[in-house]
């Protein structure tokens, strides 16, 4: 195994992601034969190549500094579970 | 002044860009709104919308970064910093990291020892700011408002050049100061849309490895800043002197009671995962872009400050206090170009009397009630003896209130000086004639109840009298004492 | 009326309602009815649109008669769930999105509906896009009409079998690492996947962000042609979207390929490659070199490495992509949260199916410190070399041309146990996604009763001679036309 318990348990925290005992067992062993099988990337002779983030070599197009949207609010939260006069709620926040 | 720690201070800086819309949407950035009433799909993160960046923000970012003698980047690139809390809606903040819009600046402040100092400007970035959390009011929840997700910010770095949490102060509100010159931010700290996080550390004097810093998060008055490295600072130098160590931490600084307090920060460490945003392409700006916009720079305050300490002959203290705010430089320099009674008289009112009663009427210099033009109209009535400095208030008083201009105001109060030498002898006259006793002490050698006479001279002339017209005619009167 | 309405293509049919024969509304009427009774086996559909689909046929009827409408006015298509759909139920294939209604459009949506097309419903999907086989989507798999035991290919199966099995003459589809012309293969039908940036990703729920573009399937070149046409070019909304004309793509069917120079990939016909499917493939670029085109031997050296390039960018952008699904403002939310974290770990670790956690932990984990250089700089290197081949490669040929998948379709729940199996399949289709270039699948034979796809793939902005050279092949031969029995 690639990646040991700890080290995905760490993973699942990073990114949120809340995982029964069955399926933890199981996203142990199939993630480790994902890094396993990526790994093969570090063979790759890759001196001086530069990475590439994009498919195209284009820039960043601008827009016009316009307001152009209207508040859809109501419209909108239809879709949010829970909300209190327009804010959305979530269990209280500690600082 | 020999401590022997030093202290080692590098600010933050989030300046809100003054944009009318997003900095990837176009929804409105105004101030105030109802909870999420300008919160569009884009600023909630919807599935399936994409960023589009605003030219405004990117605009801004070069004038600030030509205004501290920066390098602005012909090639930048935005990134994705990823972390959950219910105010960052997508579960990223697009951010630049690697590569910022601007590097390398700097700009010169009065440093402990009264000599200029110059301070390090490592980078400013552009990214967006994000909703607020309201604790009260929901039980046990709280509340999200995204109105402000998505507002443009500009984060500006500076080295850890600064020594105490005066020049530390005095760095901020320089920025402040070129921000609102530049007018791509209103700086209005209590609205949030400038504030800053302080990284604290202190070390032996003489040393040169950095001591463990300390983050102070979201500072938002000058005040707030000044006590919360003050405090930070005395804490540091207690812990390590009982022979503690500092933690790397974040901090929270806690204006009620004074103090800094750490942030539990129950989460593994953060480990943000930066990468390039897929979504948005690099930033390309060209040779010919910036010249265009270093051709729409204002005068910036140092150059002001010198021009008028050059051209006007005013101190230098003066000219740094009305550099201060764009709005009140161009006031004295409206009055001082209309006036003939001295550039020096005009800074002394804008000061002074005009200072006073917009501070009285809680106002900012555009609100004044007085143009520049009416008090060079003041000033010049001054300067040509047609009324004393005393009325001069008077007046002041009641173009103010509106009643006019200050020669419409003397004329219609009868307020014009008395400078009919005649007319005054007969007065003096009269105030010797119905005081012998002080004028026999007087004439006994107590010279200071000249004083007296000309009191009473002013109050027979209802403070018309030009005042040293009659001390000469008085001393001329009662002879030498 | 015929009764044969649902076995056009959408350029026969646009003749027959400019001619009058029928309606839209009648044409409507009778794939929505076909749909009604046979899409219960085969699973092609998360939501049918009946009401509003006639609605829109109504329209489109209404502006044919007054002499006007735009050049799809009253032809029936279906989009796959990945794209939003205002006031439509838009589930991406997950659990997440299960009652989530869009309050917008996306560009393609918005384009197709100014343009007169009748919206039939919204095609099931891999969840998330994240799949080839459509097992992962949360309402279940589709069916392939070959062959109810397998799988339609993925993650656009639904698209491609609603096509299939004649429930509409084209889909929409996205295509990420193969997405379109995988399943196009399987299914015997057209798949397009055009340039990156050719046509909008707005409103289209993004899995990976540099490698995602939306495309059609459609039962004849000609009809991706006539889609493409309308979906393409520049769009305000999207950054990626790039300002480069829009050809008449019917128009340049027609061309002539002498001379076309068409590529064949040495490492295309290694060990992996079913060697029947092979056999087709030979046959379909004998046929190409019969109408005058000139075969080339071409390499890709780094072909290998376009799976676990694959493996390591689009999880890495699906993990920071799929952050905004919180439980707060939209999708599923976990009863009865103890706390911020709780919200956060419940709703995603309920409203997420497996595949999908795993490929976010993937992406979690090469994106993190320590591993960032060593995972996703290094396949962002790897992925410029394989750009870099492409880029040789398109110096000496126009096209290049080869297998799409390397089998026929597969049996439901054959390679689920082995991520790594499920992932190889697309190693013929995944280089054009990295590289972004345009390519397309077209039907060239069987395989014991089951569809084999040709793959051709072309420089950026080369769409028009991959559909002329695809166009020509449908002219020699008539696997494109193959229709599953049941579904005749």
């Amino acid at each position: 195994m690639s990646l040991d318990k700890d080290q995905v348990q760490h993973i699942a925290m990073l990114a949120r992601l809340r995982l029964a005992d069955d399926e933890f067992a199981e996203t142990v062993d199939k993630l480790s034969r994902i890094v396993d099988f990526v790994d093969q990337l570090s063979q790759a002779a890759t001196d001086d190549v530069v990475p590439m983030a994009h498919p195209l070599n284009a820039s960043q197009r601008l827009r016009a500094d316009r307001v152009t949207e209207t508040d859809r609010r109501d419209d909108i939260q239809e879709n949010a579970p829970s909300v209190e006069g327009g804010l959305y709620l979530v269990p209280k926040v500690i600082e | 002044m020999s401590s022997p720690w030093e202290v080692v201070i590098g600010l933050e800086i989030h300046a809100q860009l003054a944009t009318v819309s997003k900095i990837f949407s176009g929804a409105s950035t105004a101030y105030g709104a109802e909870p999420n009433t300008q919160a569009c799909l884009i600023d909630l993160g919807y599935p399936g919308v994409l960023p589009v960046l605003n030219e405004e923000a990117v605009r801004m970012a070069c004038k600030f970064g030509l205004s501290v003698n920066a390098t602005v980047a012909r090639r930048s690139v935005f990134a994705r910093k990823n972390y959950f809390y219910p105010d960052l809606p997508k579960g990223y903040q697009i951010s630049q990291y690697e590569l910022p819009i601007v590097e390398n600046g700097e700009l010169m402040i009065t440093g402990g020892d009264g000599n200029q100092k110059r301070i390090g400007i490592t980078r400013a970035h552009l990214e967006e700011d994000a909703g607020k959390s309201i604790h009260e009011g929901f039980g046990r929840s709280s509340g999200i408002d995204l109105n402000r997700a998505g507002t443009p910010l500009l984060e500006i770095v500076s080295e850890p050049d600064l020594r105490s949490a005066k020049e530390a102060i005095d760095y901020m509100r320089k920025i402040h100061t070129i921000v609102r010159y530049l007018g791509i931010s209103d700086g209005n700290m209590q609205e949030g849309s400038f504030r800053c996080d302080a990284n604290v550390s202190i070390r032996p004097s003489g040393e040169s490895e950095l001591g463990t810093r300390t983050e102070i998060k979201n500072l938002n008055s000058f005040r707030f800043v000044e006590k919360a490295i003050n405090f930070e600072i005395e804490r540091q130098i207690e812990l390590i002197e009982d022979g503690g160590k500092v933690v790397q931490e974040t901090r929270l600084y806690d204006s009620d009671r004074d103090e800094t307090r750490s942030m539990r920060s129950k989460e593994e460490a953060n480990d943000y995962r930066y990468f390039p945003d897929p979504d948005l392409l690099p930033i390309e700006i060209d040779d010919d872009y910036v010249e265009a916009v270093r051709a729409t720079l204002p005068e910036l305050p140092d150059a002001k400050q010198r021009r008028f300490v050059a051209d006007y002959g005013l101190r230098q203290e003066d000219a740094g206090i009305l550099v201060g705010t764009r709005a009140v430089a161009d006031y004295f320099e409206a009055a001082a170009v209309a006036t003939g009674a001295g550039a020096q008289i005009v800074a002394n009112w804008v000061l002074g009397d005009l200072s006073a009663a917009l501070n009285r009427d809680g106002l900012d210099i555009d609100g004044s009630r007085i143009s520049p033009a009416r008090l060079a109209g003041l000033l010049d009535r001054i300067d040509d003896n047609t009324i004393s400095g005393k009325i001069a208030k008077e007046v002041f008083e009641a173009l103010w209130a509106g009643e006019g201009t200050a020669d419409e105001i003397i004329d219609k109060k009868g307020l014009r000086q008395i400078t009919d030498a005649a007319a005054i002898e007969a007065v003096v006259d009269e105030i010797i004639a119905a005081n012998p006793t002080q004028v026999a002490d007087y004439q006994s050698g107590k010279d200071k109840l000249i004083g007296f006479f000309v009191g009473q001279v002013m109050k027979a002339t209802g403070g018309k009298a030009n005042p040293g017209q009659v001390n000469a005619i008085l001393k001329d009167k009662l002879g030498s004492a | 009326m015929s009764q044969d309405l649902h076995t056009l293509t959408l350029t026969q049919l646009a003749a027959g309602l400019g001619n009058g024969d029928y309606s839209s509304v009648q044409l409507t009427e009778a794939l929505l009815a076909r749909i009604a009774s046979l899409d219960k086996t085969l699973n092609a559909f998360v939501t049918v649109t009946a009401d509003a689909a006639l609605a829109a046929a109504r329209r489109a009827d209404e502006s044919r008669a007054a002499g006007k409408g735009g050049v799809l006015n009253g032809l029936p298509v279906v989009h796959k769930d990945i794209f939003c759909t205002r006031g439509v139920l838009t589930t991406c294939g997950s659990r997440m999105l299960e009652n989530f209604v869009a309050p917008y459009d996306a560009t393609i949506v918005e384009r197709l509906n100014a343009a007169g097309a009748v919206v039939l419903g919204k095609t099931n999907m891999d969840e998330f896009a994240m799949g080839s086989s459509n097992e992962t989507s949360y309402f279940g798999p589709v069916r392939n009409p070959w062959d109810l035991e397998r799988s339609p290919g993925g993650s656009s199966g639904g698209s491609a079998a609603a096509v299939a099995a004649r429930f509409a003459p084209a889909a929409t589809g996205t295509d990420t690492g193969g997405s379109i012309r995988q399943p196009a293969a399987l299914t015997g039908t057209v798949g397009l996947k055009p340039t990156y940036g050719r046509v909008s990703r707005y409103g289209m729920i993004a899995f990976a962000s540099s490698l995602d573009q939306a495309g059609v399937i459609t039962r004849s070149t000609e009809d991706a042609a006539l889609l493409l046409g309308v979906m393409a070019g520049l769009d305000e909304r999207d950054s990626t979207s790039i300002d480069h004309p829009v050809p008449d793509y019917v128009d340049a069917l027609s061309g002539p390929i002498d001379g076309l120079r068409v590529g064949v990939v040495r490492q295309h016909f290694d060990a992996g490659l079913d060697e029947k499917c092979a056999a087709a493939v030979r046959e379909a670029l004998a046929v190409l070199e019969a109408r005058g085109a000139v075969l080339t031997e071409v390499d890709l050296p780094n072909l290998d490495l376009s799976v676990p390039t694959y493996y390591v960018v689009a999880p890495a952008e699906c993990s920071s992509n799929l952050s905004r699904f919180d439980g707060i403002r939209f999708g599923h939310r976990a009863d009865n949260p103890e706390d911020l974290l709780d919200l956060y770990c419940r709703s995603r670790g309920e409203g997420f199916g497996a595949e999908v956690k795993r490929r976010i932990m993937t992406g979690t984990y090469v994106l993190s410190a320590g591993y960032y250089d060593a995972y996703y700089l290094k396949a962002q290197q790897v992925r410029q070399l394989i750009a870099d081949d492409f880029k040789k490669a398109f110096a000496e040929v126009d096209v290049i041309a080869g297998p799409t998948s390397p089998t026929p379709a597969f049996k439901l729940g054959d390679k689920t146990d082995d991520p790594i199996t499920m992932y190889l399949n697309d190693i013929y289709t995944i280089g054009a996604n990295l590289a972004g270039l345009p390519a397309l699948s077209t039907p060239c034979g069987f395989v014991e009763g089951l569809p084999v796809g040709l793959h051709l793939v072309g420089p950026h902005f080369g769409e028009a001679a991959l559909l002329r050279c695809s166009h020509h092949y449908e002219q020699e031969t008539d696997w494109h036309t193959a229709c599953p029995e049941s579904y005749r």
